[in-house]
């Protein structure tokens, strides 16, 4: 299924609203095409290209509200799908909850599509496979990546004249090598919008020197260190923390953002001074869609956490309604403020700590103090006197990450990075934090 | 674990239309014709139609109703030694022909790329056959009222019995998948799913102290019958601390007690952290195995294909080779199985078209075989495949993913009861909690639902803030005692993620009540802020 422009979506949602004989009705049209290619033991395993386009319509009567969706875009299927989601509504239950559809909204559009990005083609996700599997072989190293391109837009419509159209592109890889005995590992990861800042000999570099350095790591007794953090070993630490910045859950007391008697800690300082956290949609390095896909609210640029103090909470428009407060679009990415300092300045500075690169399987243990539990994984390092002195064996942590924005020495220069299991495009410091809590050691390289 | 991947969304009324056979077998042999003139030397068709109902409620109200449908067709070849994959929705003899020929193309593409040809285990052809999730009530047929109704009066019961909250929803599957290959299978495969997790979430906010409680119920590959709950399908935890469940399931007495058990964790004593004897309900153990046991013996990541995502595993061909690694005491036995009735994992034939087996995976507690598929079948010395291949959907290209792993039950007569008895210094563990472990499977550490902790041989009270770190060796080695059958049981996960692009998939395990020695827990309370 081919993707759609501005004015073939237009005129489909058009087509779809005229049909919808309910009080209400909204449209959401994703489209996209999705190239991939992954490796392992120095060969292709698998690559492929995926192409999709899904209408989703969402009709009301009162407050019973009924979806389907479709991937076929004659008149005769639009119609079908209409009628189905209205019989779905007839259905279903009433909810209270349910709000009308929103009005007109504005919507200034931001830089999300690349044209680069969208020019990949198979002979360019082989030579990033085949970059990375040469250079692996040459230092006589197993590789295993994955690259994966995306070319895509979204349409949203409504029947209160709601319109919004914009295409997207964006990449990510991740490529892990691995020496021969299985006694180093190095990882890495690169997220871009832009295919012209994604360098695949670069970034498999990096993996490929981590897994050298790696090798004969040697015991450190679990405890509390100072830790470099790189910013692919925070973002899920972070992205989960942010994850649960939902007002609903601290009003009704079950958020570590809750208050004592009631209410949540709006406006109350949680962190460290230094740590200042915002959405933008029109950020330079991780733009994202002006709107809210599910709300259909136009997104702002919003401070989250600004000197340390909390600045703002997710308000869905049911609560936003309830409480007497803005309601807010789900956020699309997170942008934290750090300082000038690469990562070998963190380290030149460090007296003794350890150096992260990633962190993996993290789960949360307790969600009323955000305890989460993880482990290190490809490229631990002691750091002594200024100077990576030798592989480390890895970590399990149990850390909350309030207490590790609380204990921050020191922030290093932002980065761009995804994030495995996270919904946000990030950017992200390196950080140097005090008394990390290793809890146990991993024989896991 | 995964959030399910939705397809498009269709009336109720249009779930029960079947798609016929004759069809499926006519678009089959267009695609196996077409790869075969393409110079394919092997191909595999799979024509699926999943449906899915997903039913979510909060309190007492119904968020959201969702019915959803995906048909299309993968077409897998093997040209010039290498594999091929190709999928459309496209679902006419020209569309699944041209996608056999696509297939064909990216095989020879990707052949350049082959350091060996692939060697697939040899699978007798078993001709046109059919297998289905042995049901009595199929979950298409049953009103969605009452199904909300159902979900509803469990929320209620929460909220009475001491919940602030209560969430409920209703996972409902159905795969109507059709293989055929040139090997000569035309199999045709109708499998159910079902899973009704809850959670009821007590606050105090005075202390601004919260709590929840999971559903103690397992998933399964069963009919709506599993909630027509029977009294003989009901087990009194040890010291009735609960009651769990076997072949059927009483939400709303579960929910009940949610509710209440939720109020009581906000009053349970914290645990002192150190060394304890374990007491683990099946309900609990189930993920402990998953992740322990299940994943590091796919032989695929033992090999090293999951690098880059998963990982890799401890259990290595080396160790494997010796016969002699212990992998876990001498009462220690799993065995893998894509058989057991009422399991997830649970199928006529996998998505190589090779019929379901079980077979040992540790045997008197040493490692003795893994998972394989058709193409790994050699490298472990198999004559034929285990039967582990799966896809989550007819666009996905097909791979080993994990069976049924259970712990075999043990041979002296135990309860759950009797095995408390001769615990000095312990703690009992129901349900799932937080898990996580590393990319080998070395450390882990696991939290339930509810903890009791056992004084000289008895349950003496609630606990709370525990978690069990160990290593996946040393804890097996550590298995000091398992119940017999008579407490055996499964859990399972319904959303088991593997692979990049990620593919879900879903699981069982068994066991039986079993005592673990000298753990270590940890204490996981905190102050924040």
């Amino acid at each position: 299924m081919k993707q759609l422009n501005q004015d073939e979506a237009r005129r489909i949602c058009e087509r779809v609203i005229g049909f919808s004989k309910a009080d209400e009705c909204r449209v959401l049209i994703n489209g996209n095409r999705t190239g991939n290619i992954r490796y392992a033991q120095n060969s292709v395993s698998t690559a492929g290209l995926n192409e999709n386009v899904q209408l989703t319509v969402s009709v009301a009567f009162g407050k019973r509200q009924g979806t389907a969706s479709l991937n076929e875009f004659d008149d005769r299927s639009l119609e079908k799908a209409v009628r189905r989601a209205e019989d779905v509504a007839r259905l279903a239950p009433e909810n209270p909850e349910f709000l009308p559809a929103i009005g007109k909204q504005e919507f200034r559009a931001s830089a999300t599509f690349n044209k680069d990005t969208a020019a990949i083609d198979p002979e360019f996700r082989a030579e990033v496979a085949s970059h990375s599997i040469d250079a692996g072989r040459k230092n006589k190293l197993v590789t295993a990546g994955f690259f994966v391109d995306t070319t895509g837009f979204e349409t949203i419509a409504n029947s209160n004249g709601v319109f919004g159209h914009q295409e997207f592109t964006n990449l990510s890889f991740t490529c892990t090598a691995r020496t021969e005995d299985g006694r180093g590992s190095g990882w890495v990861t690169r997220y871009a919008n832009d295919a012209r800042r994604f360098d695949a000999r670069e970034a498999s570099a990096v993996a490929i020197e981590k897994a050298l350095r790696s090798v004969e790591a040697k015991a450190l007794e679990p405890g509390r260190y100072t830790v470099i953090l790189e910013p692919a070993a925070t973002s899920e630490i972070i992205g989960r923390m942010f994850g649960a910045f939902d007002a609903r859950q601290a009003d009704e007391g079950r958020s570590f953002l809750s208050k004592k008697g009631g209410g949540n800690r709006l406006g109350e300082k949680l962190f460290d001074e230094q740590v200042n956290v915002w959405a933008d949609p029109w950020d330079k390095d991780v733009p994202v869609r002006p709107w809210d896909s599910s709300s259909m609210l136009a997104r702002e640029r919003t401070d989250i956490i600004k000197n340390g103090k909390v600045a703002s909470l997710d308000y869905s428009r049911y609560w936003a309604a309830r409480q007497k407060a803005r309601a807010s679009g789900r956020h699309g990415n997170m942008i934290m403020a750090g300082g000038s300092k690469s990562m070998e300045e963190l380290i030149a500075s460090t007296k003794k700590g350890v150096l992260v690169t990633r962190t993996w399987y993290i789960r949360t243990v307790d969600p009323q103090s955000l305890l989460l539990t993880g482990l290190t994984r490809d490229g631990t390092f002691y750091v002594e006197n200024g100077k990576i002195k030798h592989p480390i064996k890895n970590f399990r942590f149990n850390e909350s990450p309030v207490s590790m924005l609380n204990n921050l020495d020191e922030l290093g220069k932002p980065q761009v990075i995804g994030g495995d299991e996270v919904r946000f495009q990030m950017v992200i410091p390196p950080m140097k934090v005090r008394d990390f809590n290793f809890t146990s050691l991993s024989d896991a390289v | 674990m995964l959030v399910p991947v939705f397809g498009n969304a269709i009336a109720a009324e249009e779930l029960m239309n079947p798609v016929a056979p004759a069809f499926k077998k006519s678009l089959a042999d267009a695609a196996l014709n077409s790869a075969t003139k393409a110079g394919a030397s092997y191909c595999d068709v799979r024509i699926g139609r999943y449906l899915n109902q997903f039913i979510t409620t909060r309190n007492l109200n119904v968020e959201n109703i969702v019915n959803t449908e995906s048909s299309g067709v993968g077409v897998r070849v093997i040209a010039n030694g290498a594999y091929g994959f190709a999928s459309t929705n496209d679902m006419s003899p020209d569309g699944v022909a041209n996608a056999a020929r696509q297939a064909v193309a990216i095989a020879r593409a990707n052949a350049r790329l082959q350091t060996e040809p692939l060697h697939m285990a040899p699978v007798q052809g078993v001709g046109e056959v059919s297998w289905a999730t042995p049901y009595t009530r199929d979950w298409r047929t049953v009103p969605i009222k009452e199904k909300a109704d159902m979900l509803i009066a469990a929320n209620k019961a929460g909220l009475d019995a001491g919940a602030s909250f209560m969430e409920s929803r209703l996972f409902q599957v159905n795969q109507q998948k059709y293989f055929a290959s040139t090997d000569g299978s035309y199999i045709d495969q109708d499998i159910h799913r079902l899973w009704a997790p809850l959670t009821a979430t007590a606050v105090d906010k005075a202390t601004n102290k919260f709590r929840t409680r999971d559903s103690l119920a397992a998933p399964v590959g069963m009919g709506f019958e599993y909630f027509d709950a029977r009294p003989e399908h009901k087990v009194q935890a040890a010291g009735g601390v609960t009651t769990l469940y076997t072949r059927s399931y009483d939400l709303i007495e579960d929910a009940r007690a949610a509710g209440r058990q939720a109020r009581e964790k906000l009053g349970a004593k914290s645990v002192e952290p150190g060394k304890y004897d374990l007491v683990l309900s099946p309900e609990h153990l189930f993920l402990t195995i998953h992740e322990s046991v299940g994943h590091p013996t796919e032989l695929d990541r033992v090999l090293g294909y999951e690098a880059n995502y998963a990982g890799t595993s401890f259990a290595s061909l080396d160790k494997w080779r010796t016969r002699k690694f212990k992998f876990g005491s001498e009462r220690v036995n799993f065995i893998a199985d894509k058989t057991t009735p009422g399991s997830l994992g649970a199928v006529g034939y996998d998505d190589e078209g090779v019929p379901a087996k079980r077979w040992d995976i540790i045997k008197d507690g040493i490692l003795v075989n893994y998972q394989a598929t058709r193409d790994q079948a050699h490298i472990i010395g198999e004559k034929e495949s285990h039967g582990c291949s799966y896809a989550d959907s007819w666009s996905s290209v097909q791979f080993q993913r994990m069976p049924n792993v259970s712990l075999a039950a043990g041979k002296e007569r135990l309860t759950p009861d009797e095995m408390v008895k001769d615990v000095k210094k312990g703690i009992y563990i129901l349900g799932r909690g937080s898990y996580s472990i590393d990319q080998q499977r070395y450390n882990f550490q696991f939290g339930g639902q509810l903890y009791f902790e056992i004084k000289n041989g008895k349950i003496t009270g609630p606990l709370e803030d525990v978690a069990y770190q160990s290593n996946t060796q040393e804890f097996w080695n550590a298995c000091s005692a398992i119940c017999d059958e008579r407490d055996w049981r499964m859990g399972g996960s319904f959303f088991d993620g593997k692979g990049q692009p990620s593919q879900v998939s879903a699981v069982s395990h068994g066991s039986s009540t079993t005592r673990f020695n000298g753990v270590n827990v940890i204490n996981t309370a905190r102050k924040i802020g």
